[in-house]
């Protein structure tokens, strides 16, 4: 088999997988598998930026924001039916990954990591500002009748999990096109050695700037449906904690891979799991997992498998 | 017409001048070294010619058109293509997609990829990862990525330094063989090299132009005998 | 209240809080100036300041003054050394890389919060301050009788926030002259110049990253310590001072001791007077915003000056 056709089979292998495990999986870890899609969607928006392009964001979380709220805004305050809320919420984090990258690209370094999470703080404070609209800290609830799309209930489990497929599926499609395309490989050669791909006539600014929006816009893609799916957006999704949680998702399931973000999404969600079973202090686990991979595994289980057994991992 | 020209090109660091008020005109289809001893500023001189470096005063013109404002990378798609002195790849990917990011055609033919890789003995080591090349075989990828891109002005910057013996030979006949097809500007510390491989050389010292000339008027000019070559055996 | 003792007033706690601010965030910033890395940890070890400024103080019990003397003895010591020796395990590890310092302070981060959540717990405790006496302040009118000073109702401050002032003021000069007049402080400058070439010229530039990284600990716990008998001690306390220290460092100018101080005034003194009259949230709104432009149009800082 060639590479191409390896790469494919394995990822349609994991998406049929996961499609057939609605059928298997008990009550409990069949909702957990449809919010850990949603999550590992918002990672593999993530991974675009920092897994491929090299750039680290530390302020992902209002593009997720973006999303859910573009979404849950229009449902609430417009009467919007959910799969045009959808499209606004998509809409709010391509317009807004589009302006925050157009600015923090001109810094680099620990100057961009800086910036990302101040326009995060500030997107977080200026929905708590509007709590009028927001429901500041309480936050949004979508009621079943507003989760009716397209006559489906997403708010019943069985639909849920199908879409959370759906989502996920549609976006790592997206992500495997991308990095395969040539404009993928001009993003790895950017993330590789900047200024050699700008002296072979790369444009590197409008690469990286392209590279924001589509994970951005990603990432809103998440924060709609999650909102969607679980009928709730809350200003804790523009926290801090959630900008930090795709950067551990991707950094321990490997960045620069497309199974990664699932990987460390699926294994980070079961560890905060048991871990909240035995001490309310669970973000613990978060900061020893952050520590023990920057010092031991940089490579994350993605990265780690790419260079033991398939190089071709893509 | 000269296919790179420039006037009064100058760039001051803090008051600094590393190169200053340089005059310069490439013909097309020539091979010029360009040589100096060290700090006469000719990486900032190439560095301004390719956009690297913004000049503090002056104007680089190439093929007519001015482009002496342009970022380097419309610099290089208007068709100047640049080696880098610190060899500078993509030691993650294999040689073969090194070059294809050079060629930049969205679906550009292999044949392109493969006949770069040839021409300087890469092609049977197509599919290694850069990285894990030798030192002499990552320079001569660095060559390659040049040559793909096929372009109107090769600038190669010490593209011999830490090569052995045997490769600088088959260097010195890669460019003999290339001259028929671009006009190539040679940043070059090694003086066999240069006499052997350029039609022209221009001396920079001081950020100014010292000499400019045949290899054998350069070669009995006592300015750069004194400046440079020294007591050096050229 | 009237509008000028109003501002008055306004003006005392925005000192209180640009002296606590200028603290902290000349810890961040001489972490920063030397080491060229960023510590998203800061705020931890301020908050573990005033945890254990609690601890030692409740510990000590007897009068009040004495459990805060040793808090502040103790308690910047202990942050110093727990700083210290996460520098020798965890920076010098990953090579003080600027990006993996990030990644891994974060994660220092959610352990230090929440193994302090698991121990100390969620409640938040005072510490009494060593005196507390109340001065009213004095305005003036323009009244029938000419200048005439006045004790408006509500005016007044207390004689521990001023201590506050003046502690902070007195250990910000004794950081300076450790930074200009003693030996230790020309190793710091030296390796602020260029790590490599001190450790050419034999400076231990290893021990001084970690007395460095203690220090600057250090100063944030020592500005918890004041502010404790203020505010509560709880393990969430971290987040705005860091966040504040973090405008201030890049306001400032990032490294720049004397604009880290300058602009720690500013947003202290200002986010005092701002929160008063407007709504603290769109301060904070307009400040974070501020920071983002400055990194992004003016990297060296409004203060600072252009590098060569």
């Amino acid at each position: 088999m060639t590479e191409t056709g390896k790469a494919i089979a394995l990822h349609a292998g994991l998406v049929v997988l996961l499609f057939v495990l609605q059928w298997v999986l008990p009550a409990y870890h069949h909702g957990n598998l449809a919010r850990v899609m949603v999550l590992a969607t918002y990672a593999m928006g993530y991974n675009l930026l920092f897994g491929y392009t090299g750039l680290l964001s530390l302020g992902h979380a209002m593009f997720f924001a973006a999303g859910m709220y573009g979404m849950a805004l229009t449902v609430k305050h417009l009467g919007w039916a959910p799969a045009p809320a959808l499209v606004a919420g998509i809409g709010a984090g391509l317009l807004l990954s589009l302006a925050v990258g157009a600015l923090a690209l001109r810094t680099a370094g620990v100057a961009f990591m800086i910036v990302t999470l101040m326009f995060a703080q500030a997107v977080f404070l200026t929905i708590l500002y509007f709590g009028e609209w927001t429901n500041a800290d309480d936050g949004l609830v979508l009621q079943r009748a507003e989760r009716m799309m397209w006559g489906l209930d997403l708010s019943n489990d069985a639909t849920r999990y199908v879409a959370a497929w759906v989502l996920f599926t549609v976006c790592l499609g997206l992500s495997l096109w991308l990095v395969r395309s040539s404009f993928g490989k001009v993003l790895i050669a950017i993330r590789e050695n900047e200024p050699r791909a700008q002296m072979l006539g790369y444009d590197t600014f409008r690469h990286k700037l392209a590279a924001v929006t589509a994970s951005g816009t990603m990432s809103a893609a998440a924060g709609a449906g999650y909102g969607l799916l679980f009928g709730y957006a809350g200003a804790s999704f523009a926290g801090v904690q959630y900008s930090i949680l795709p950067l551990l998702w991707v950094l321990l399931g490997g960045a620069g891979t497309i199974v990664g973000p699932f990987i460390g999404a699926l294994f980070t969600f079961y560890l905060i799991d048991i871990a909240s079973g035995f001490t309310s202090a669970y973000m613990a686990v978060v900061g020893g997992v952050l520590i023990a991979l920057t010092l031991f595994a940089r490579q994350g289980i993605g990265g780690e498998l790419r260079r033991r057994v398939w190089r071709w991992l893509p | 017409m000269s296919l790179l020209e420039t006037r009064g090109l100058s760039k001051s660091f803090s008051g600094l001048r590393a190169v200053h008020e340089v005059d310069f005109a490439l013909p097309e289809g020539e091979v010029r070294a360009l040589i100096g001893p060290n700090g006469a500023g000719k990486t900032t001189f190439v560095g301004m010619l390719c956009g690297r470096i913004e000049p503090s005063s002056g104007t680089v013109r190439f093929s007519g058109a001015d482009v002496s404002h342009l970022p380097a990378h419309r610099r290089i798609r208007a068709g100047m293509a640049y080696t880098f002195q610190i060899t500078s790849i993509f030691a993650k990917l294999s040689c073969r997609e090194n070059v294809a990011l050079a060629v930049r055609r969205r679906h550009g033919p292999q044949s392109d990829v493969i006949e770069a890789l040839a021409r300087v003995g890469l092609d049977d080591r197509a599919d290694q990862l850069a990285g894990d090349l030798s030192y002499g075989h990552q320079r001569l990828l660095e060559i390659a990525m040049g040559l793909a891109q096929k372009p109107r002005l090769l600038i190669l910057d010490e593209p011999t330094q830490g090569l052995s013996d045997g490769e600088i030979d088959a260097f010195c006949t890669l460019i003999r063989e290339l001259k028929a097809e671009t006009t190539i500007l040679l940043i070059e510390h090694n003086m066999a090299v240069v006499m052997q491989t350029a039609d022209r050389i221009t001396v920079l010292n001081f950020g100014e132009i010292l000499a400019e000339g045949a290899p054998d008027e350069i070669r009995a000019n006592r300015a750069v005998q004194a400046a440079y070559l020294g007591t050096e055996d050229a | 209240m009237e509008f000028g003792p109003y501002l008055m007033l306004a003006s005392l706690e925005g000192a209180v809080t640009a002296a606590v601010l200028a603290l902290t965030a000349v810890g961040l910033s001489l972490v920063f100036g030397i080491m060229r890395v960023v510590n998203v940890a800061h705020g931890e070890f301020f908050m573990l300041g005033a945890v254990l400024a609690w601890w030692v103080s409740s510990w000590f019990g007897g009068p009040a003054a004495v459990g805060f003397i040793a808090a502040a003895v103790i308690a910047p010591v202990l942050v110093g050394l727990l700083a210290a020796a996460a520098d020798m395990t965890l920076l010098k590890r990953i090579d003080y890389d600027p990006e993996r310092t990030i990644v891994v302070t974060i994660g220092l981060l959610y352990v230090i919060q929440q193994v302090t959540l698991m121990t100390y717990g969620p409640e938040a405790r005072p510490v009494e301050p060593p005196f507390n006496t109340r001065l009213a302040l004095p305005w003036f009118e323009w009244g029938e009788n000419g200048f005439q000073l006045y004790w408006p109702w509500g005016l007044s401050t207390t004689s521990y926030k001023l201590f506050v002032i003046a502690a902070a003021a007195a250990v910000l000069a004794a950081v300076w002259l450790l930074m200009r007049h003693t030996k230790i402080g020309l190793i710091m400058r030296a390796t602020q110049l260029d790590g490599e070439m001190a450790q050419v010229f034999g400076i231990p530039v290893e021990r001084v990253y970690a007395f460095t990284f203690g220090l600057g600990a250090g100063l944030a716990a020592l500005a918890a310590v004041l502010i404790v008998p203020i505010q509560q001690a709880h393990y969430l306390m971290g987040g705005d001072p860091l966040l504040l220290s973090f405008i201030v460092v890049i306001i400032g100018g990032l490294g720049s001791l004397p604009g880290t101080v300058v602009a720690a005034l500013l947003i202290g003194m200002s986010d005092g007077i701002i929160s008063v009259f407007f709504s603290p949230t769109l301060a904070k709104i307009l400040a974070t915003l501020l920071v983002a432009l400055v990194l992004v149009f003016r990297p060296q800082g409004l203060f600072g000056t252009r590098a060569a």
